[in-house]
């Protein structure tokens, strides 16, 4: 197998109280990989992708993407590495309501550095690509919930990351819009975009991912990959 | 009740940046109320206060000894309508040699053994009263500038007395009913008036009606019917003192106001915006608390109450800190006034804490009683977003501007809150007007102090002898020296490298038709041009007979420049022309200065007794006065630096702008503070998500800090020009106040530069203010941001 693109190696995230959210998870995933991280609630889903992403960091272990110990990074360091590498979708949009479809979208590109119109092409670009192209202008207040959550795609993928990293991205949608953003991924996973996707959506799951991995109480309980994890 | 308790606890808990806020804004708002309010007690009626502090005497009247006996005056002393008298206490006349270049005068020394007693309790500023022989304690006048006040340990020379005794000043006191030049004991009055006995008897009266003049002589009539005709030699009224004191003592008033109109008003802002702030962001939990069913009134009275708890103990504080510092400020203006206060007056105090938790409680009331109004649905729906829309089109605008995004992101937040922002704004231009209008009168007033000064190096007459300078003694006490020669003086300063001009000043009195005191009037030779004063209006005198007075001047003899107006000089009369008006504040404006020429058909004697000089640019001051004394050796002349004399005055309204100033400084920047962490702690998921996609730290805090850009700006635009109008009418108003119209130099002392900087500064505060929140929230941890759903 070849270098992996994400690799965590006994990773645990304790918090002051309660039992540990992760408790020594390792787990290796190669460019390309759609993988969903299934689980009950409580179970260190979102906890897993936050120290993927760099918005936590682990009480002990490693978490190495592309080559980067995240585990390591300043807040600087690892805000670089977010808006180079990773592209973050979540279950709530999280779009911003003072701006527009266009700046959302635009956004992870202008943090790092790139010109208004170069980014306005780019941002373009996606938003036709996603099929919301006569949105642009639209604020994200006025958007149907299928509709927000493919801006929050486009805006996540403005950067060309590396990684697309999906936290319930069809939990606040109808079955509709859910089908929808599914396919979007579909597409994405097809054109060679690796994907970690958290969620309770089996079919969402079946359909998108080429790997599953179920975790209890902070802890691996399952892992469709043929590999054993070491 | 329990139950709004525990909600106030938490909400003080909570909410602590404004809990915070609002303690130090009230805290510095009162001490600045305590402040401006006490200095406003100890400026109004100065004189009647120290007067009444000192049971001043309404009638000081003069007998001659020979002429009464002890008895027939201690029988005056309790004459009809006299409440209170001192006295006898015996008197003589002194003519002390000393080194000031005052006209010859003599003074009136008063044999008193205590300062105390039922009238004329004088305040002895420095050193202690007289004990025994040999020893003076002489009168001051702190209006006058340091080097013209007496000085404990000079020493006075009687030279016309038998045996030249000498007289040690063993301290200065004030009286402010001006009873006496000096004090010494009974026992050195009878030393000095030895060859010649029975020289003269000082009874101090207070009558029970002194309002009017005709009250005063009807107590003087009283009086004087007790005594053998003749023997009232003098005697002065109270209200001719009052009259004359009436000075400068007034300026302080129409600043105080301006300052203390200010320090009112932004902490009625700052405390009104910190409020609704907390109200704002604490919607959603005002809508629950609704929820489990507490009432509007309850809600209204939670919010008061958090309110109120940290404003009470910012406000005790703030007593406290406002009556520490006010007492190097009322030492120096006991120095000024001449009266005796040693804090704060308890009805200050009282009114400023009432009133600051009056506005506190009002202010909540009125953003508290929005919230409890509220429909319980209406909050609960609203959340915590605030309503998207507003400021979309600021939003628009500013993504359009070349700069980098985060930059462009700041910029457009105040416009979401456009009330909001004004308040801050309001709050930020008060104190940007306040650091200017500061800085302004500052400066007028320096200008005003150095139009006194019009030379950079000063000739005085005489050479310093072995021991110390025999300096000392109050204006007009001392015998002058001979004036130095005129030709030998003239020649050494023109000779010497860096005489840029000079003017000799001969200093003599005249008397103006029309004006009952003899005026001061310098004559000026050399080759100043116009001697460094300032016009207001018309000419510098070309020729002789023609003189230039000040505003005061022109007021009380009713002319006009270009009027013609005679003066008595030695019985000789002098037509003399008003050619110009200057801004020359000596002698309370009443100084007249004409060239010698004009005077010499008077005084044929007179001569310059000292001499200004101006130096060229770029002399070494030092170096010029050694060369020059040396040259002046043989013509008995001294040359030496001229001092800046800071009036104490001066130091009084510095200190307190400066501290006024820091003050509003302060709470401003403070309700940026609070502006800016309600707005972060909004804006948290927002914040968040930034940093989900990529923001670094450092761009978090240029986003937090270009927030507060546009808001700063605004209020230094404001500010700068209003804190200018304010240095105007202020200046002006002091002007009016005391009669002088103001040069151009005085009144209009911002470059356009400075102005530009002073706009400036409104950014400076909000920067400041910013700073900590926009740490804050660069630290902020994106995970749990994100969660705050
Ligand atoms: N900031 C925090 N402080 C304390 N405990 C936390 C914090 N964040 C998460 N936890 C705890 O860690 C555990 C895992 O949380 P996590 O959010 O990863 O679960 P999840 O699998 O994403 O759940 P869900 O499916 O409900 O989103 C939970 O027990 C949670 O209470
Ligand atoms: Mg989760």
């Amino acid at each position: 197998m070849t270098v992996p693109l994400i690799e965590l190696t006994a990773v645990s995230r304790r918090y002051d109280e309660g039992p540990p959210a992760l408790d020594d998870v390792s787990l290796r995933i190669s460019a390309g990989e759609a993988v969903a991280i299934l689980g009950p609630s409580g179970s260190g889903k979102s906890t897993l992708l936050n120290l993927v992403a760099g918005l936590d960091r682990p009480s002990s272990g490693t978490v190495t993407v592309d080559g980067v110990r995240v585990d390591e990074l300043g807040e600087a360091r690892s805000a670089r590495y977010r808006r180079a590498k990773v592209g973050l979708v979540f279950q709530f949009f999280n779009l911003l309501d003072d701006l527009t479809v266009a700046d959302n979208v635009m956004l992870p590109a202008q943090l790092a550095g790139m010109a208004r119109g170069a980014a306005q092409r780019r941002a373009a670009e996606l938003l036709d690509a996603l099929g919301i192209g006569r949105h642009a202008t639209a604020y994200p207040g006025r958007l149907s919930g299928g509709e927000r959550q493919r801006v929050a795609v486009a805006r996540a993928l403005m950067n060309r990351p590396a990684l697309l990293l999906a936290d319930e991205p069809t939990g606040a949608l109808d079955t509709a819009s859910g089908e929808e953003v599914q396919q979007l991924l579909n597409d994405l996973h097809a054109d060679g975009q690796t994907i970690v996707l958290v969620t309770h959506d089996l079919a969402l799951a079946r359909s998108c991912a080429t790997r599953t991995v179920q975790l209890v109480d902070g802890r691996v309980a399952a892992d469709t990959a043929a590999e054993p994890v070491r | 009740m329990s139950a709004l308790g525990g909600v106030v606890r938490s909400g003080v808990g909570r909410r602590r940046v404004q809990t915070v806020v609002i303690g130090l804004v009230v805290m510095i708002a009162v001490s600045a109320a305590v402040l401006g309010g006490s200095l406003m007690v100890a400026s109004r009626a100065p004189f009647d206060r120290a007067f009444a502090q000192q049971r001043g005497a309404h009638l000081t009247a003069q007998f001659d000894a020979t002429k009464t006996t002890v008895a027939q005056l201690s029988a005056s002393m309790h004459a009809t309508g006299v409440t209170a008298a001192a006295g006898p206490f015996p008197t003589a006349s002194i003519t002390p040699a000393a080194a000031r270049n005052r006209a010859t005068q003599s003074i009136t020394v008063v044999g008193r053994a205590d300062p105390g007693g039922p009238v004329d309790a004088v305040t002895p500023n420095e050193g202690r009263w007289v004990a025994g022989l040999g020893e003076i304690v002489l009168h001051t006048d702190s209006r006058l500038p340091k080097s013209l006040q007496p000085k404990v340990g000079d020493v006075l020379r009687l030279p016309d007395l038998a045996g030249s005794p000498t007289l040690t000043v063993v301290g200065v006191a004030r009286s402010v009913s001006e009873t006496a030049g000096g004090w010494v004991t009974p026992e050195q009055i009878t030393a000095l008036t030895a060859p010649a006995p029975g020289g003269g008897y000082q009874i101090l009266y207070r009558f029970a009606k002194s309002a009017t003049t005709a009250q005063v002589d009807a107590g003087r009539a009283a009086v004087e019917a007790d005594v053998p005709a003749g023997a009232l030699t003098g005697a002065r009224s109270w209200l001719t003192t009052r009259t004359n004191s009436a000075g400068n003592t007034v300026l302080l008033v129409p600043f105080l106001i301006a300052f203390g109109v200010l320090g009112v008003l932004m902490a009625i802002l700052i405390i009104g915006n910190v409020i609704t702030g907390a109200v704002s962001t604490g919607t959603h939990r005002i809508g629950i608390l609704k929820a489990l069913g507490f009432t509007p009134g309850q809600v209204v009275r939670a919010y008061m109450v958090q309110a109120l708890i940290p404003a009470a103990t910012g406000a005790a504080l703030g007593v406290v800190l406002g009556n520490v510092l006010i007492l190097p400020i009322l030492a120096q203006t006991n120095e000024v006034y001449g009266t005796a206060d040693s804090g704060v007056a308890p009805s200050v105090n009282i009114a400023v804490l009432a009133g600051a938790l009056l506005l506190v409680a009002l202010t909540a009331w009125a953003a508290a009683s929005r919230a409890g109004r509220l429909r319980t649905v209406d909050v609960l729906a609203v959340g915590r977003t605030p309503s998207p829309g507003r400021g979309q089109w600021a939003a628009r605008l500013a993504a359009r501007l070349p700069l980098p995004r985060p930059v462009t992101l700041g910029l457009a937040h105040p416009f979401a809150r456009t009330l909001r922002s004004a308040t801050i704004i309001a709050a930020i231009a008060f104190g940007a007007a306040a650091a200017t209008f500061a800085v302004g009168l500052g400066t007028s007033l320096t200008k005003v102090q150095a139009s006194e000064n019009n030379a950079d190096v000063v000739v005085q007459p005489g050479r310093p002898v072995n021991g110390p300078p025999p300096e000392g003694g109050p204006r007009g006490t001392s015998g002058p020296p001979q004036a130095p020669d005129p030709v030998a003086v003239a020649k050494a300063i023109t000779a010497q490298a860096g005489t840029s001009g000079y003017s000799g000043i001969a200093e003599t009195q005249v008397t103006a038709a029309g004006l009952p005191d003899a005026l001061d009037i310098l004559a000026l030779s050399g080759d100043n041009s116009s001697h460094g004063y300032e016009m207001i209006a018309g000419s510098w005198f070309g020729q002789p007979n023609e003189i230039v007075v000040a505003k005061p001047f022109l007021t009380a003899t009713q002319t006009e420049v270009g009027d013609t107006i005679v003066l008595v000089s030695n019985g000789t009369q002098l037509t003399v022309r008003i050619v110009g008006e200057v801004f020359n504040i000596q002698s309370r404006g009443m100084e007249i200065l004409t060239a010698a020429a004009t005077l010499t058909p008077a005084e044929p004697e007179l001569r310059a007794m000292t001499y200004d000089i101006t130096l060229k640019p770029g002399t070494d001051p030092v170096a010029y006065v050694e060369a020059l004394d040396t040259a002046l050796a043989s013509a008995g002349a001294t040359a030496r630096i001229a001092e800046d004399e800071a009036s104490e005055l001066l130091l009084v309204i510095n200190t307190l702008t400066t501290l006024l100033t820091l003050m509003l400084i302060t709470v401003a920047a403070l309700g940026v503070l609070n502006m800016v962490v309600l707005e972060t702690r909004e804006r948290v998921h927002d914040l968040g998500v930034h940093k989900a996609l990529g923001m670094t730290p450092r761009q978090t805090i240029a986003m937090v800090i270009a927030s507060v850009v546009v808001t700063g700006l605004i209020g230094g635009a404001i500010g700068a020009p209003v804190g200018v109008m304010l240095q105007r009418v202020i200046v002006g108003e002091m002007g009016r106040v005391t009669g002088f119209d103001l040069p151009a130099s005085v009144i209009n002392i911002y470059h356009p530069a400075e102005l530009v900087l002073f706009g400036l500064g409104g950014l400076l505060i909000a920067v400041l203010g910013a700073l900590l929140p926009a740490g804050w929230a660069a630290r902020t941890r994106t995970a749990t941001a994100l969660r705050t759903e």
